[in-house]
């Protein structure tokens, strides 16, 4: 056999697995564009022509809160995270603790333990200090949830500033503040970034503790969608349009970093 | 659950700070706000967790709480229906794991070849994983499984097929496994593809120019490099599966016997209200998540030490 054709042979299969997988997205969003009755034929109805009323629907009816609380306990935990974690992963890289492997790996060993054994203590916890459907609340849970993740992640990316530096640094006379600004800041930034978009990919999909611990006020998109789960009727476009809207943040993030992502999911340990 | 066991990594003390001695506590000073902070958010409601697990409490009927001793271990294991749940949570974790780390396998062999628009195909592989889990089984729920309008009944009539099955009430498991699936197999082929391009290529240029053949290639110098990352995929795939709730919920509302672990704690208590059993379930679950997670440890650990070196 020809070792070209076969070269070729992969590329095509290699095209078609991606748009069988793709193709899922890619009715997402046709759909979404579609009128109601447009998006309920069967057989499909392609060539339907375009709209934007399942947007415009999505949004009367009432989209834009959840989408804020989705942003506020995202954007809000993510930041809140990185200043508790880039301190810790400082003290397990740069200037380690003794033993700091193992508090890495105990870090670690938090995220492995699933959530909903906690969710029950932690939903009496929010009842009993009146902070139930609140989006602080949510938001520092989505803290715990991020940290261990975080803390990887920053100790990693600190791990490959070269210790040359820091001493010569030190050498110069540099103090810790002009250090971290001048020397450990511009290596750690994109370690920083990629790990915010982790934490932010994470906390926008969370279902389980938004569902139990939210309701009509701090509701987040998800908890949104979950509306649709009974729907009947001519709803399909609405529902995608829906779905299009949540998901775009996500899909934005995770296409600009995709090399991260890998990193990121992983905690770290593939590079 | 803090005390995992797992392999020490042996070359893991970098080289002591240089000369000025820092005292432990400014050392230990930036550490304390995230652990502190990590311990009281998720150490102690476990705990709380075990307490509650002994009590008999059922929130609609506050009066009669008490001790229970292991009544909410014994109701949970003889309800047949968390029996069953624990049944599906396994079901469900190892077939969409081991399916779609094959194809993931494929997909990233596939991609770790040359061909035109290499980049762009990646990225449409990516994007299911980028879908947000509730909108993903939304989306598979409502647009591709529905018998009358869904895509899939839809391509059927298409292609001339008179059959138009419902497919989710006619088999409810598979249903929820393809769907996470195809959300969960580019996650393994992203975790592969850096495995496979991390692989190091002076052995395979020797290999081929001793005359191996490509399977041998791949059977001895591909496979066993590759075998850690399958095992890392494999274990952090079964972290973020077992724990799935989202599809689940959405697809199936638990319905038609695919109630898995986690939707059933969430159902006994914040539909049934019964704490007590809820949280003996909730220890259920940690215990078992301890026995992959001491995996997951250990291989972590492992891909850690050969960093360091």
């Amino acid at each position: 056999m020809n070792p070209q054709w076969i070269k070729h042979g992969w590329g095509v299969l290699a095209w078609f697995f991606g748009l069988v997988f793709f193709a899922p997205v890619a009715w997402m969003f046709l759909t979404s564009l579609h009128s109601e009755s447009d998006a309920a034929t069967n057989p499909p109805s392609i060539a339907a022509p375009l709209t934007l009323d399942g947007y415009a629907e999505f949004f009367d009816a009432g989209a834009w809160p959840p989408l804020i609380n989705s942003f506020s306990a995202s954007i809000g935990s993510t930041i809140i995270v990185l200043l508790l974690a880039i301190p810790a992963a400082y003290a397990l890289s740069i200037k380690p603790v003794e033993k700091w492997t193992d508090v890495l790996f105990f870090f670690l060993s938090t995220k492995m333990m699933p959530v909903v054994a906690a969710l029950l203590p932690i939903y009496l916890i929010a009842q009993f200090s009146g902070m139930l459907d609140n989006i602080s609340f949510l938001t520092l849970l989505y803290c715990s949830m991020n940290l261990p993740i975080a803390v990887w992640l920053m100790r990693s990316f600190l791990a490959e500033v070269p210790k040359e530096i820091l001493e010569a640094a030190s050498i110069d006379g540099a103090g810790l503040v002009t250090t971290l600004r001048r020397v450990v800041a511009p290596i750690a930034m994109p370690g920083i970034a990629a790990t915010a978009l982790i934490c932010f990919i994470f906390s926008w999909n969370e279902l389980l503790f938004a569902r139990v611990l939210t309701g009509v006020v701090a509701g987040t998109a998800p908890v949104y969608l979950t509306g649709f789960v009974t729907s009947q009727g001519l709803f399909l476009a609405k529902v995608c349009a829906a779905a299009v809207v949540v998901s775009l943040p996500v899909l934005i993030a995770g296409f600009a970093a995709q090399d991260k992502l890998v990193q990121g999911l992983s905690l770290g340990a593939v590079k | 659950m803090a005390v995992i066991e797992r392999e020490r990594p042996v070359v893991d003390r970098p080289p002591p700070a240089p000369r000025r001695n820092y005292p432990k506590w400014a050392r230990r000073a930036p550490l304390l706000p995230a652990l502190i902070f990590l311990i009281i958010v998720t150490q102690l409601p476990f705990v709380a967790t075990l307490v509650i697990s002994f009590m008999k409490w059922n929130s609609l009927d506050p009066a009669n709480r008490g001790f229970a001793g292991f009544d909410n271990y014994v109701n949970v294991f003889t309800d047949p229906d968390l029996r069953s749940s624990v049944v599906n949570t396994i079901v469900l974790t190892a077939s969409v794991v081991l399916i779609s780390l094959a194809l993931g396998l494929g997909l990233a062999l596939l991609l770790d070849k040359k061909f035109k628009g290499r980049g762009f195909v990646r990225t449409m592989l990516i994007a299911p994983f980028l879908v947000v889990p509730v909108a993903a089984a939304l989306i598979w729920k409502h647009v591709l499984y529905n018998p009358e309008y869904g895509l899939f009944n839809g391509i059927l009539n298409w292609l001339g097929f008179d059959a138009q099955p419902d497919w989710i009430s006619t088999m409810p498991m598979s249903a929820v496994v393809l769907s996470l699936v195809w959300q969960w197999t580019p996650f393994m082929m992203l975790i592969l593809l850096a495995g496979l391009q991390s692989k190091p290529i002076e052995p395979v240029e020797a290999a081929t120019i001793d005359g191996a053949s490509s399977f041998q290639i791949f059977r001895y110098l591909t496979f066993p490099h590759l075998r850690q990352y399958l095992e890392l995929g494999g274990l952090l795939g079964s972290i973020y599966i077992v724990q799935n709730f989202d599809a689940v919920f959405t697809i199936t509302s638990g319905g038609l016997g695919t109630a898995n672990l986690p939707y059933m704690i969430y159902q006994t208590f914040y539909q049934a209200h019964e704490y007590g059993e809820a949280s003996a379930a909730g220890v259920i679950v940690v215990a078992g998540s301890i026995l992959i997670a001491t995996f997951a440890l250990r291989t972590v650990s492992s891909l850690f030490k050969e960093e360091k070196r």
